[in-house]
């Protein structure tokens, strides 16, 4: 989801991160027993994220392991080395995914551990969200770790440029939504920070498919494969709408990353952005607070839904008893409630069980929690519905569609000809 | 008669030591190259996703390819931009070379001005071409605040203009190794071959066209075979300067087969992909090579 851009600003974080995992590989003072090594393979290289994944480090450690931190900048790169690992017979202990369907591979081929164990002690069951859940138990086995809830569709708006247009409320509907963003507009101001990149473009598509198609037509689907339902005005009506977003847009958004796009609404030039969590922490950087300098809604009105992604940690498959102790201990430790804390207000996620500390969580992720309370809000993401080539080829589609003159009856073809040709 | 026997023996000799020096190089061929290129041709054979898998599918993937309108806009993004890249470069690069075989001051000095691009890697410089291209912060700015209100430039940001953007970037980048080859080839000709032409009254531009072009057909095929491969592994400076976009206006083969690599999980398409792009250089450059090597054949004889 916020993998290619991430990249580009991580690289510097990275050297730094190799730098910390080399003093941590030193050998620990020697003990009676000797303390669990487990290698965790992630892509959490930048500054903030290597600040929350130290947390789970730290944890690791106290609890008589031993961390071993292999960081690896980019996302897709982190996975395709994973994966290379695991096919050379070498694999990390523990290894980073989204919560998604991209692991869902490793598992068909038999070639994941298990934490089942884990799962029954902790509860998991009952604590985690169903949406979660559905990705991670497959078979009737627990095959990773859930460490944060990412939303990937908030809406962040600048409270001065809000002012500045004389805008009252949050809007609460699409038409609001719309009016506040022509006041934008007519203030001077670009009404919305948009970064033309394909997978910043398929975050905006799906917050306006889950807030104006509901629900019930975005599982229909992303996850029944529904092509009548792509067919249908409902679809077309929430095409329109998405593209009807491109004239709030500037002529620099094509190309734009994420972070380039906060930075225009953190400068107030911009009124909104709709992004994920993640994007606190540019906000964060520059000194300003949620409630005060910035406001965040994840949709319109009380019964929005509430888009939930994330990360997990999944553990490739070894017989050795030392190993399996270790990714068991992982598994424990992640998600246990101290380190689940103090990983979140790193990380600018929310916590993947509703029992922690959230004084050291801000508004955002607090309103995140009260919403995750009520469970016909949650809403998986497409990507723990559809395989990574089919979203990447929707990607394709909609890009097209947001960049070139096309009709959104030509949209709706692509749509369900994408949907065919990527399902086997 | 003795001493040629033995010359001939040791030359036999220098002949097999030369055959076991280059093994390793053979047995690195065969294993690295040879061999990956049969495993990406049985791969795309089958119906792999994220790991490698032994089934077969027939020419499956390669159905699913040609009805993807992304690889089929990827090839034909890939021949304009071949088109241009390489007229441009040659053309700029054989001019660079003229210029600077003027015997003109500070010859060095230019020579590294205009090879210096060529040594950095464009991941680099294609942010700044990024910037100086972006409409809100480069060139477009810089005349708008300059007093000129209505000039716009946005190129990058344009669906139909943007591949133009990275011919511009790329031949900035390779013609200065075009002008170092070519300027190589000039200085190899004779300085009598001037005088005569001078004495026949022939005027310089005709000359070069004429007679100085014709004799430098092996440094040119040289620098088209180099910019040939530069074409086709066309993918930094994508993801450098556009990501592919705005959409797909910029996409290219590698970025495909990258993307479906790794970030989309189906090896199998991505295989089926390389495959054809292989065919395709294959295809174009093994004529352009067989001519070459029978030019310097003839120059030789």
């Amino acid at each position: 989801m916020n993998d290619a851009s991430r990249r580009t600003r991580a690289i510097a974080a990275a050297v730094l991160a190799a730098a910390c995992a080399g003093t941590r590989a030193a050998p620990p003072v020697p003990s009676a027993t000797a303390p669990l090594k487990a290698t965790v393979s992630h892509w959490w290289t930048s500054g903030g994220e290597s600040a929350a994944i130290r947390q789970f480090a730290d944890a690791f450690n106290a609890a008589g392991g031993q961390w071993i931190d292999q960081a690896v900048a980019g996302a897709e790169q982190s996975r395709a080395s994973t994966i290379n690992r695991i096919v050379g017979g070498n694999a990390p202990v523990a290894a980073q995914f989204n919560t998604s369907r991209q692991f869902r591979d490793i598992v068909d081929q038999g070639l994941l551990n298990n934490v089942d164990e884990v799962a029954a002690r902790g509860n998991w069951d009952r604590i985690l969200p169903q949406t979660i859940i559905d990705v991670i138990r497959i078979n009737g086995h627990y095959y990773a770790a859930p460490v944060d809830i990412h939303m990937p569709a908030w809406f962040f708006y600048s409270k001065k440029a809000f002012a500045q247009a004389k805008i009252k409320d949050e809007p609460r509907t699409w038409e609001e939504f719309i009016a506040a963003l022509d006041k934008l507009k007519a203030a001077g101001l670009i009404p919305l920070a948009f970064g033309g990149q394909v997978w910043q473009e398929k975050i905006v598509f799906d917050a306006v498919f889950a807030q104006l198609g509901g629900p019930e037509l975005f599982l229909k689907i992303y996850r029944d494969r529904d092509v009548k339902a792509v067919a249908s005005p409902a679809f077309r009506n929430v095409l329109v709408a998405f593209r009807q977003l491109r004239a709030y847009t500037d002529p620099g958004a094509p190309g734009r990353n994420w972070n380039d796009a906060t930075a225009l609404v953190v400068s107030n030039r911009a009124g909104v952005q709709i992004m994920g969590d993640w994007a606190k922490g540019e906000f964060s950087a520059a000194g300003q607070v949620a409630g005060r300098d910035f406001g965040c809604f994840p949709g319109f009105g009380p019964k929005a839904p509430y888009i939930v992604a994330g990360d997990a940690f999944v553990f490739p498959k070894t017989a050795k008893p030392n190993v399996v102790r270790a990714q068991k201990l992982l598994a424990t430790v992640m998600t246990a409630p101290g380190p689940q804390a103090a990983f979140s207000a790193r990380k600018g996620s929310i916590p993947i069980r509703p029992d922690v500390d959230l004084s050291q969580l801000d508004m955002c992720a607090r309103m995140g929690i009260a919403i995750m309370q009520d469970k016909s809000r949650q809403l998986p993401n497409a990507e723990m519905l559809v395989e990574p080539d089919l979203n990447g080829a929707l990607q394709d589609v909609l890009t097209n569609y947001w960049n070139r003159k096309q009709t959104p009856e030509q949209a709706q073809a692509a749509f369900a000809q994408a949907m065919k040709d990527n399902t086997w | 008669m003795v001493a040629a026997r033995a010359s001939r023996t040791r030359s036999r000799a220098a002949c097999w030591s030369a055959y076991i020096a280059l093994l390793p190089m053979v047995l690195t061929v065969l294993g690295a190259y040879v061999g990956t290129m049969l495993w990406t041709a049985r791969v795309s054979v089958s119906s792999a996703r994220i790991f490698p898998t032994g089934d077969f599918v027939g020419i499956g993937q390669y159905e699913r390819l040609f009805r993807n309108a992304r690889w089929l806009l990827s090839l034909e993004n890939l021949a304009v931009y071949g088109v241009l890249f390489i007229a441009g470069s040659l053309v700029l690069g054989f001019l660079l070379a003229v210029f600077i075989d003027q015997k003109v001051m500070g010859e060095g000095t230019l020579r590294t001005v205009f090879l210096y691009p060529y040594a950095m890697s464009f991941v680099a410089t294609g942010l700044v071409w990024q910037w100086i291209l972006n409409p809100e912060l480069g060139i477009q700015r810089v005349a708008r605040q300059l007093g000129f209100e209505d000039f716009t430039f946005g190129w990058i940001v344009d669906q139909d203009k943007a591949l133009y953007t990275i011919v511009l970037a790329t031949v900035w980048q390779a013609s200065g190794l075009v002008m170092a080859l070519l300027l190589s080839g000039l200085r190899g000709i004779d300085d009598e071959l001037w005088k005569a032409a001078r004495i026949d009254g022939i005027p310089v531009w005709r000359v070069y066209i004429n007679i100085v072009l014709p004799l430098l057909w092996p440094a040119l095929s040289t620098a088209l075979i180099l910019l040939f491969a530069l074409v086709v592994k066309l993918f930094d400076a994508v993801v450098a300067m556009t990501q592919g976009g705005p959409g797909t206006a910029t996409e290219v083969p590698a970025k495909f087969i990258m993307d479906y690599l790794f970030g989309r999980a189906n090896i199998g398409l991505a295989s089926a992909a390389s495959i054809v792009l292989l065919t395709t250089v294959v295809a174009i450059v093994a004529p352009l090579y067989y001519a070459r090597a029978r030019a310097v054949q003839r120059g030789l004889k």
